[in-house]
């Protein structure tokens, strides 16, 4: 087992294999460098030395307050958001064995638009604190929905996506019903949510889009590194799992649980970003084989690099006007699809 | 597409046939209207229910009006305000949401029969984003302006999109399938909606003006509309009774059809040119409107079965009735504020959709 490293606790064991650990850390030395340049660019531009000074503290204050105060929070938004997304895309696609879904495509995402909309219009008195549990709560709402529906003794993962789209495009009826309805809606409160369906995120900050990101970030990832070895032997089919001792049922509703909480609180921040939860998880096959120990924080490094680079090309490619970063990677993703269609193209 | 045999057996034909047989003997036992007398009474109460719907949606609103301005209106037109509304508003929202419900559901019937493919409708296959994405970049990079330009640019949008669908559905070696067609549409509609958005939301002028295409509406659109639009989807629904005859060899399969002597390829040339001329138009006069081709065809297939001369005009008739409904209870659910028509009918739509994904008509 030479090519394997094996970490034993006391309750878990992983194994990850070289080949993963180099597709690790090539990815967050990747990540690092496209955080500096990213930090760097702008209408002001800021050489990487100088970033580096001044996340060091020792740079020119005028660069330390651009790099901390207006350019850090975006990308670590960027980060965590990408990181989210692919995380709750490759969870999915190994629930439904589908790898032609994401939560954007089934309509999971829909759902979180549809509760942070009506956070924004009907709640917008209250801490921003709550929306990605409003968000949240609207992924769940249309999760249990597609569920619920999708089932006839048993799911499979042909009606699931089927029932997912069809619901996408009733929760995006409604949502743009809210919105055009809201009897005191001025455009403003309109453009705001509309900003917010084609997922951007500019305009963040560290107090409101930051730290409330954060916490629900730091439980759900680690939770998905641990439960992720689990869709490998669901992989092998329901029949085969049940018989080698997994809990089929209980494991799937707890992955599909944190899938759906990381897309909520993605949603919540970033807004409905579509396709990196469908092209992080296919990336990361690629590199590094399809075992889910290795997939799942591989995907999370290639979510936040896709969306840090379309963020950065959003911003600065077409300045003044800063474009919301979900129009590239929906721009990336499409082709992608296409791509991944004709590659399954046999099965 | 899947490869067609130059020749079957006659052996093979024999069972295909008595096979269909079986399933048609069936179909007939199942369906609501059995006899020839029976459908077409059917069809006469259709028709008359479709003209009192028109009569309701011009009547019904903020304003109530009475039968008899009504009447007034149309033969001794005095300029009062009723009138006005009757002929400006009224009349042309009636007429548009009668034919854009007939377009919708004749042109879902049409793709359903094409592609055998029970889910396939104008709005699965991304149509209206792609449609919405036309009218969205016409505005904001050449200036388009007024309903009849975004009427053109929906139309060349509609047929776009709905080619690349196809085209992006059918890769591969098992053909069009429901699934992958489904995907295909859903990520294009994704794609094109991110597009549009992000356009509209760089340039801020175009917003008010275009925010309706986003969902379908047949409000405040005036009588030009409808007269420009109307001819080419007159065309395309007479043409869908002239090859409704050809498609019921397509419920035999693609190979059996081209067997029986049928054209194949020309036969779906044909619906193509229609299915684009009918969902096109309707997006171009009524914008996106969702499932009104996926709830009336499987309406009709109950009431009627799957003789496609007696489908397509209970399609026609039955589309146009639910959505002349669909727009007069969209003036009563939060009144005295209107909702978009095109917000019911996804509303209206989930049961029936879920109710055929379920139902494991998709294979």
């Amino acid at each position: 087992m030479g090519n394997w490293l094996t970490l034993r606790g006391r309750f878990h064991s992983f194994q990850l294999h070289r080949r993963t650990i180099t597709a690790i850390l090539l990815l967050l030395a990747a990540n690092v460098a496209a955080i500096i340049v990213c930090v760097g660019m702008g209408s002001t531009t800021i050489s990487p030395i100088n970033v580096i000074r001044a996340l060091f503290g020792t740079g020119d204050p005028s660069h330390s307050m651009i790099v901390f105060s207006l350019r850090m929070p975006r990308v670590l938004v960027a980060i965590m958001v990408g990181a989210a997304l692919a995380v709750s895309g490759a969870l999915l696609q190994g629930i439904v064995r589908n790898p032609l879904t994401s939560p954007d495509i089934i309509g999971i995402s829909g759902g979180a638009s549809l509760g942070t909309v009506v956070f924004i219009l009907y709640f917008s008195h209250l801490s921003i604190r709550y929306m990605p549990i409003s968000s949240i709560a609207g992924a769940f709402a249309a999760a249990l929905l597609i569920y619920f529906f999708a089932y006839r003794g048993g799911i499979t993962p042909l009606r699931l996506v089927l029932i997912g789209i069809g619901m996408a495009t009733a929760l995006t009826a409604v949502t743009y019903m809210l919105i055009l309805t809201a009897s005191f809606t001025p455009t403003a409160v309109a453009v705001k949510a509309f900003t917010f369906m084609t997922g951007s995120i500019y305009g963040v900050s560290w107090e409101r889009d930051v730290l409330t990101l954060l916490p629900w970030l730091a439980v759900l990832l680690p939770v998905s590194f641990v439960y992720a070895r689990h869709l490998n032997v669901q992989e092998l089919g329901d029949d085969v799992a049940m018989s080698v001792g997994s809990t089929v049922h209980v494991k799937r509703t707890i992955l599909l649980f944190v899938s759906v909480a990381l897309a909520g609180a993605a949603v919540a921040i970033g807004g409905a970003i579509n396709f990196i939860g469908l092209m992080a998880p296919h990336i990361a096959r690629k590199l590094v084989g399809p075992a889910y120990g290795g997939v799942i924080p591989v995907s999370a490094l290639i979510g936040s690099l896709v969306l840090l680079l379309s963020d950065l090309v959003a911003r600065t490619a077409f300045l003044p006007l800063d474009i919301p970063a979900g129009v590239f990677t929906a721009a990336i993703g499409a082709p992608f699809f296409v791509y991944l269609l004709y590659r399954h193209r046999k099965s | 597409m899947s490869k067609v045999p130059t020749r079957l057996s006659y052996h093979t034909y024999q069972i295909r046939i008595d096979n269909i047989r079986e399933v048609r003997k069936e179909e007939v036992m199942n369906t609501l209207l059995k006899t020839r007398a029976q459908k077409v009474v059917g069809l006469a109460v259709s028709s008359a229910v479709l003209i009192a719907g028109i009569i309701c949606s011009i009547a019904f609103g903020v304003t109530n009006i009475g039968w008899r301005t009504i009447v007034e209106s149309i033969t001794a037109f005095d300029g009062s305000q009723e009138h006005l509304i009757i002929q400006t508003a009224r009349v042309p929202r009636a007429f548009i949401a009668a034919i854009a419900g007939a377009s919708l559901a004749v042109a879902g019937s049409l793709m359903q029969g094409i592609t055998r493919n029970p889910l396939a409708s104008p709005s699965l296959f991304g149509i209206n984003a792609g449609a919405a994405f036309f009218i969205v970049s016409g505005s904001a990079f050449f200036g388009a302006s007024g309903l009849s330009t975004f009427a053109t640019l929906a139309f060349v949008g509609a047929a776009f999109t709905s080619l690349l669908v196809y085209v992006i559905g059918s890769i591969g070696s098992d053909g069009l399938t429901p699934l992958k067609v489904t995907l295909a549409g859903a990520a294009m509609t994704a794609f094109f909606s991110s597009l549009s958005l992000g356009i509209l939301l760089t340039g801020g002028q175009t917003f008010d003006q275009v925010l309706y295409w986003f969902v379908g509406s047949v409000a405040g659109r005036d009588m030009g509309i409808f007269t420009t639009a109307a001819p080419y989807m007159g065309i395309a629904l007479a043409g869908a009774f002239i090859i409704a005859r050809h498609m019921n060899l397509f419920t035999l399969g693609e190979d059996v059809a081209t067997g029986l002597g049928q054209k194949t390829f020309a036969i779906k040339l044909a619906a193509a040119v229609i299915i684009v001329l009918l969902a096109g138009g309707s997006v171009s006069v009524a914008g996106p409107i969702a499932f009104v081709g996926i709830i009336i065809p499987h309406l009709t297939r109950h009431l009627v079965g799957i003789d496609y001369r007696w489908v397509i005009p209970y399609c026609a008739l039955l589309g146009g009735i639910l959505l002349l409904a669909a727009d007069i209870g969209s003036r009563y659910i939060s009144f005295p504020k209107e909702v978009p028509v095109g917000v019911m009918t996804a509303i209206i739509g989930v049961p029936f959709f879920v109710y055929i994904a379920r139902r494991g008509g998709v294979s």
